[in-house]
C-alpha cells in the first residue's frame, strides 16, 4: 500500500506498543487514517480497541510509538496545545458517558460554556440544534440522562461529541446494546453526518452489521497487531481469525443483508 | 433586497454573529435575497444561524431565498435544515423560586419524610415477619454470615471506638474538673464522668460510629449489587434477600452493638480516670470509690439497653435503602449519604425518646 499524501492522514500511529504490566496489548501498532474516512477498528474481545481508541485520544499512555492527530505529536504536547487538540475532537463513550447531574442541553453545553462565551440563548439554541441532528426529540433536552433509553444515551452523546463541530469523531461500540432497528438508524445517522459534516470517524466496534454499512477501511487487530484494508481485502484474507470473523455465519449474514440492501438501492 | 453573508459562520465566531444579527434591521413584508456566496467557512452553528435568520425573516412577512451557497455546504445546511431547525423549549423560571414555590416544596419535602417513615416502618414488619418465620425454622439462620457481620462491624471497629470514647472520657474529666473546680467540687468529676458516659455518651458516640462506620457500609454494599442484578439474581434463585442479606446485618450488629457499647464505657471512664490522675490526683482507688457511690448497676444498663435499639434502626435503615437503590452508580452515593443522615437522626430521635420514657419511670 502506497504512503498516502501527508496532509490526506489525520491519525498517524507509529510503532505503537502498549502493555499493562507483563500483559503486551499492542506490539508495533501501524496505522493511518484519512481525512474524511469512516475507520473501523474491529477485534476479538481484550484485542484492545478500546485501549487504541483511549490512547490516541490521550486517556491511555503508551510504552512506546508515536501518535500523530491532525499533524500534532498527541503524546508530547504542552497544555495549551492539548486543549486545543481536544476541541477539534469529540469521543463517545460506550455508554454516552453523560453527566448524570445535568440535563440532556446542559450537557451539550458544557463543551460550549468551556471554550467559547456566547449567550445563554445562543448556547440553548445551538443544544437544541444539536439535538435534532441527531435525531432526539425536542423535549429530550430537559431529561436527566436517567430517564433515556441506552439508545437515546447514545444520542445525546453524539450530540455533546458534536457540540463543537469536531474534524475527527471517535466513537467506541456506537451500536452495542441497541436493538437492531436503533442500530441500523444509529449506523444511518453516522453516515449522514459524515457526509454533512466532512467528519472523519474512527470507529471501534463488535457490529457487523455497522463494518458494512458504514466503514471505508477496517482495521483487524489480531496477534497484538493491525491489519489494515477496504472489506474487499479483509475478506480475502487467509488469516484465520479474520477468515473466520467475516465468513463465518454472523459475518456472511450481515454481508448478504448490505449487498441486498445495496441492490435494493440501486 | 439583498443581505450579504461573509466570511467564517463557525462556532467560535456565533457570539459575534449572534449579536450582529440581533442587531440587524429586519425588513418586513419584502423579497429578500441572503447571499452566501462569500461564506469561506460553515459549521452546524454558522448553519443554525443562517437558518435561523432566514425563519425570522420569513416570520416578518419576507419572501426569502438563500441563494450561492458553496456547494460543500449544501449537504450541512440541508442536514441542519431537516433535523435541527427546532425552537429551543422555553425554560420558565425554577418554580421554588416563588414564595408559593416555597411552600410547596417545604409540602413537598414533608410528604417525602411521611412517606419514608412510613415505608422503613413497613420494612421494619417485612423483616420482623422473616425474623418470626426464621424461629421456626433455625436451620435456616445463616450462621456463618451473621459471624462475618458481627466481626466485620463489632471486632474491627473496636479500635475506633475505643480510641474516640478514650478521648471523650480525656475531654469531660478536663472541662468538668475546669468548672467544678470554682465550687470546690473536683471530686464530682467522677459523677458527672460516670453518669454521662455510661447512661448517654458511650451509647450514643459508638451508634453514631457504627452507623457511619457500618450503616454506610450496608447501604454501599446491598446497593451494588442492587446495580449489578445480584438482587434479582438471589429472588430468582428462589433466596429471599431479607433472610440472607438483612437478617444477618440485623442480628451481627444487635449482638456486637451492646457489646461495643460496654467496651466504649469502659474506655471513656478509663480515659476520665486518667485524666482526673493528672489534673486533680484522684488516685485510681479513689477514683473507684467516687464512682461506685455516683453510680449503680442500673446506670449502666440504661445505657447498654437502648443499644439493641439503635443497631436495629442503623440495620434497617441501612439495607432498606440499599434495597432501593436504583441501578444506576450515582444513586448508591446519594443513598448512602442518605442512608448515615437517616440512622444518626433516627438514633437521636430515639435516644431522646428513651430519656422522657426514663425520667417518667424516675430510673
Amino acid at each position: 500500500m502506497a504512503e498516502p499524501a501527508n496532509d490526506d492522514v489525520v491519525i498517524r500511529i507509529r510503532d505503537l506498543v502498549n502493555a499493562f504490566g507483563p500483559q503486551v496489548i499492542h506490539d508495533g501498532v501501524d496505522l493511518d487514517v484519512r481525512r474524511g474516512e469512516v475507520m473501523g477498528i474491529v477485534g476479538g474481545s481484550g484485542s484492545g480497541k478500546s485501549v487504541l481508541l483511549r490512547t490516541v485520544v490521550g486517556l491511555n499512555q503508551p510504552v512506546s510509538g508515536s501518535i500523530e492527530v491532525l499533524g500534532r505529536d498527541v503524546l508530547h504536547l504542552g497544555e495549551a496545545e492539548r486543549h486545543e487538540l481536544e476541541t477539534r475532537w469529540g469521543v463517545l463513550f460506550q455508554d454516552g458517558a453523560l453527566f448524570s447531574s445535568l440535563t440532556v442541553a446542559q450537557n451539550i453545553e458544557v463543551p460550549l460554556k468551556e471554550d467559547l462565551e456566547l449567550p445563554a440563548r445562543l448556547m440553548a439554541e445551538i443544544a437544541a440544534c444539536k439535538i435534532g441532528m441527531v435525531g432526539l426529540p425536542p423535549d429530550a433536552a430537559d431529561k436527566f440522562p436517567a430517564q433515556l433509553s441506552g439508545g437515546m444515551r447514545k444520542r445525546a452523546g453524539l450530540a455533546r461529541a458534536l457540540a463543537l463541530d469536531p474534524a475527527i469523531l471517535f466513537l467506541d461500540e456506537p451500536t452495542a446494546g441497541l436493538d437492531p432497528i436503533a442500530a441500523a438508524a444509529f449506523d444511518q445517522l453516522i453516515k449522514d453526518l459524515r457526509g454533512s459534516l466532512d467528519l472523519t470517524v474512527f470507529l471501534v466496534t463488535h457490529d457487523l452489521d455497522t463494518l458494512f454499512a458504514v466503514c471505508d477501511r477496517v482495521a483487524v487487530l489480531v496477534d497484538k497487531k493491525v491489519h489494515v484494508g477496504t472489506l474487499e481485502e479483509h475478506l480475502r484474507d487467509d488469516h484465520p481469525w479474520i477468515r473466520s470473523y467475516f465468513h463465518g455465519p454472523r459475518g456472511r449474514a450481515a454481508l448478504t443483508a448490505e449487498t441486498t440492501a445495496a441492490a435494493q438501492a440501486r | 433586497m439583498v443581505l450579504r453573508a461573509q466570511g467564517e459562520w463557525l462556532v467560535v465566531t456565533a457570539a459575534e454573529l449572534d449579536r450582529r444579527l440581533h442587531s440587524l434591521e429586519m425588513p418586513q413584508g419584502r423579497r429578500v435575497t441572503v447571499d452566501l456566496s462569500e461564506v469561506d467557512r460553515l459549521d452546524s452553528a454558522g448553519a443554525w444561524l443562517l437558518l435561523r435568520t432566514e425563519h425570522e425573516l420569513a416570520t416578518r412577512g419576507n419572501a426569502v431565498e438563500l441563494s450561492n451557497l458553496q456547494p460543500r455546504f449544501a449537504p450541512l445546511l440541508q442536514q441542519v435544515r431537516a433535523r435541527g431547525v427546532t425552537e429551543p423549549l422555553p425554560h420558565p423560571l425554577p418554580p421554588h423560586h416563588t414564595l408559593v414555590g416555597f411552600l410547596e416544596r417545604i409540602g413537598r419535602v414533608t410528604v417525602v419524610l411521611a412517606n419514608r417513615v412510613y415505608d422503613i416502618l413497613g420494612f421494619a414488619g417485612l423483616v420482623t415477619v422473616t425474623t418470626l418465620r426464621l424461629l421456626r425454622q433455625p436451620r435456616r439462620l445463616r450462621l456463618v454470615a451473621t459471624l462475618v457481620q458481627m466481626e466485620v462491624v463489632g471486632l474491627d471497629a473496636m479500635p475506633i471506638v475505643g480510641l474516640l470514647s478514650f478521648l471523650i472520657g480525656v475531654v469531660m474529666a478536663y472541662q468538668g474538673a475546669d468548672q467544678l473546680r470554682r465550687f470546690g467540687a473536683e471530686i464530682y468529676t467522677v459523677n458527672l464522668l460516670g453518669i454521662s458516659i455510661l447512661r448517654e455518651l458511650g451509647v450514643l458516640l459508638s451508634a453514631i460510629i457504627i452507623a457511619g462506620r457500618s450503616g454506610s457500609a450496608f447501604t454501599a454494599q446491598i446497593g451494588t449489587m442492587q446495580v449489578n442484578e445480584e438482587i434479582d439474581a438471589l429472588r430468582t434463585l428462589g433466596l429471599d434477600p431479607i433472610e440472607v442479606l438483612v437478617l444477618p446485618r440485623l442480628f451481627g450488629l444487635g449482638l456486637t452493638l451492646p457489646l461495643l457499647v460496654f467496651y466504649a464505657d469502659f474506655m471513656g471512664l478509663l480515659g476520665g480516670g486518667l485524666m482526673s490522675w493528672g489534673v486533680l490526683g484522684i488516685n485510681f482507688p479513689n477514683f473507684l470509690t467516687q464512682l461506685q457511690s455516683a453510680v449503680s448497676e442500673t446506670t449502666l444498663w440504661v445505657g447498654v439497653v437502648k443499644a439493641p435499639f439503635f443497631a436495629a434502626i442503623i440495620a434497617l435503615v441501612g439495607c432498606y435503602e440499599g434495597l432501593h437503590v436504583t441501578r444506576s452508580a450515582e444513586s448508591v452515593g446519594r443513598l448512602t449519604t442518605q442512608s448515615v443522615v437517616e440512622s444518626i437522626f433516627f438514633v437521636i430521635v430515639t435516644d431522646a425518646a428513651f430519656s422522657i420514657v426514663f425520667s417518667m419511670l424516675k430510673v
